[in-house]
């Protein structure tokens, strides 16, 4: 069969095409740790910071940008995996980095499947409302149960051990830096995986048409809760880290401010993309903190500057209208 | 033989106005049957219905035997009940290998596997180039939905519905918005469809219908006003008055 041959080798150079494509993310998000390791040796805080964030918006572009589910209460996600991994150290005492991000990681899905079997039997605006809501019950009872969590004041005696028993969480936060680094390669490349996985196209289907998956025999509420679990992993990771690196866990993890600041990140890089959640995440962070520095007034007022200039010129965000015009050139060459 | 589809007294009702009035029909594998009807006469409700889309006021749905009334539509089609729809409901950012392959994995129940990628699966690829050849779409495989032309589309909607091997396949004018130049394709694919498929056709292409269709039934206002042969179907009163109309004298002619 002439068809199936012709097909078979253009499909082998696809399948090869997408394994570039994951070597060339894991080289830039390498190399993009090494230069920031090199430009800020004394900022190595602010630079974990941005990737447990940068976590929290991978796990929102699984819900949002490829299933199409709009929340404003990620952080919600983000936050139980921080309190998990700082309460298995604080009341616990297993300090074992490994453990901790662990746990985070149970957290953050069990926190998943809880937000999604809520979230999911709305739809449109009702849903957005339902995410807020839960984004605030959840601040509320990490404020209530203050034994548990300290509180406002924070959840402080997080002491994580030192990694393989040998490098340890130091002031100047190398290690926590290539832990966080180390974790970020991890978790995108199982992302990578998934996206292209049968489950990840299904997903992208569910966001265009429910209707048609419908048509197909596939249920899409059982595939959107699944996908909302390990979007919960994903973020509980991120949290985690945050209460590793910082070693404490402050209540604003957990916050409607964070929720929507990782929804503007995505939006800035580009929904429905691996690599837009990292640039946005990027972008937003450096922007707001050498802005915030420079003018500690007026920053906030940039940044929704910089947000509508995105918008308004380039609605696909920063990462997709670049993929867009390099595609675009890339056609245009005979 | 035993029937493959029965609908037996299906009735819709929105708020007073009757939709589907006690509809009943039966099909065996190999059907070949055309719903035709005027506008307005029930056809998408009826399909909504049989599909499970909508909840019927009463009567019963079956498949192979099987109540399915109280199914719905995700449960009917992994019964082996598959439709397509009036205008093509597709990804846009996805190619028709992805449809098919997914349609594929679906029905194997391997659309849930959260790693592999369906380019590297050979089983999945050789049907996908098997149905996509069959059609006449294996040169566009990996070009995005929103590049190819619509009376392509239509084909790939009838690929995807191919690849979930149904028993019954309802078909929602498979040639709507389609232009005359490209029906002839979809024609032919009508015509090569499986011969132990049951197909039931919804169809105002009277040429298409009286081609494909050995059976043809007419719904007027919700009701089953004809249920016969296509040469009888000009022929019979009631259809003249409720559907041909002013198209009456002109089947003289033809």
């Amino acid at each position: 069969m002439t068809s199936s041959v012709n097909s078979d080798i253009l499909l082998g150079v696809k399948a090869r095409g997408s394994l570039v494509r994951d070597l060339i993310g894991i080289a830039v998000i390498v190399v993009a740790a090494v230069i920031g390791y090199l430009l800020f040796p004394d900022n190595l805080a602010l630079l974990t910071r941005i990737l447990a964030i940068a976590l929290l918006v991978l796990a929102l572009d699984l819900v949002t940008g490829y299933c199409g589910v709009a929340t404003l209460g990620h952080a919600a996600l983000f936050g139980a995996g921080a309190y998990a991994a700082g309460i298995l150290s604080a009341h616990y005492g297993i300090n074992d980095p490994f453990l901790m991000t662990l746990a985070g990681l149970v957290g953050g899905a069990a926190s998943g499947l809880l937000c999604g079997a809520i979230m999911l039997r709305a739809h449109g605006l009702p849903q957005l409302v339902l995410s807020i809501a839960l984004i605030h019950l959840f601040h509320e009872l990490a404020n209530k149960m203050s034994s548990w969590t300290g509180g406002s004041d924070g959840l402080a005696g997080i002491a994580p051990d030192p990694v393989f028993g040998m490098f340890e969480f130091d002031l100047y936060g190398q290690t926590a830096y290539v832990f966080g680094v180390a974790l970020l390669l991890i978790v995108f490349l199982s992302l990578r995986i998934l996206v292209r996985s049968p489950f990840g196209m299904l997903s992208r289907g569910i966001r265009q048409d429910k209707l048609r998956v419908r048509a197909m025999g596939a249920s899409p509420s059982s595939v959107l809760i699944r996908m909302y679990v390990i979007s919960g992993a994903v973020a509980g990771l991120g949290g985690a880290l945050n209460a590793i690196s910082t070693q404490v866990v402050a209540l604003d993890t957990l916050s409607f401010t964070q929720s929507a600041e990782a929804l503007v990140m995505l939006v800035l890089g580009g929904t429905g993309s691996l690599f837009g959640a990292l640039t946005g995440t990027l972008i937003f962070m450096l922007f707001e903190d050498y802005v915030s520095a420079a003018n500690p007034f007026h920053w906030l007022t940039m940044v929704g500057a910089l947000l509508i200039a995105v918008v308004l010129f380039a609605p696909k965000g920063i990462y997709g209208t670049a993929a867009d015009y390099f595609a675009l050139r890339r056609k245009a060459k005979p | 033989m035993s029937a493959v589809f029965e609908v037996s007294n299906l009735k819709k009702t929105f708020g007073g106005l009757t939709v589907t009035d006690n509809v009943s029909l039966s099909m065996m594998p190999g059907d070949r049957v055309a719903l035709i009807g005027p506008n307005g006469a029930g056809k998408t409700t009826f399909v909504n219905l049989v599909a499970g889309n909508l909840q019927p006021n009463s009567g019963d749905v079956r498949l192979n035997g099987e109540n399915v009334t109280k199914i719905g539509a995700t449960g009917r089609v992994r019964r082996g009940l598959v439709r397509s729809f009036q205008v093509t409901r597709l990804f846009q950012d996805m190619t028709p290998a992805e449809h098919v392959a997914l349609a594929v994995l679906q029905r194997d129940g391997r659309a849930t596997r959260l790693f592999g990628n369906f380019l590297t699966m050979p089983d999945v690829m050789a049907e996908v180039a098997a149905l996509l050849g069959k059609l006449g779409l294996a040169d566009l495989a990996h070009r995005r939905v929103s590049e190819i032309a619509y009376g392509q589309q239509r084909l790939l909607e009838l690929a995807m519905a191919l690849a979930l091997k149904p028993k019954v396949l309802l078909l929602d004018e498979p040639a709507a918005g389609v232009p005359q130049s490209d029906t002839g394709r979809i024609e032919q694919a009508l015509a090569d469809l499986p011969t132990d498929l049951a197909v039931l056709m919804i169809e105002h292409d009277m040429d298409l219908v009286f081609r494909f269709a050995k059976r043809v039934i007419v719904l007027a206002t919700g009701a089953v006003i004809f249920d016969g042969l296509p040469a009888d179907v000009t022929k019979d009163a009631r259809v003249r008055e409720a559907y041909l109309g002013s198209y009456a004298d002109a089947s003289h002619v033809a």
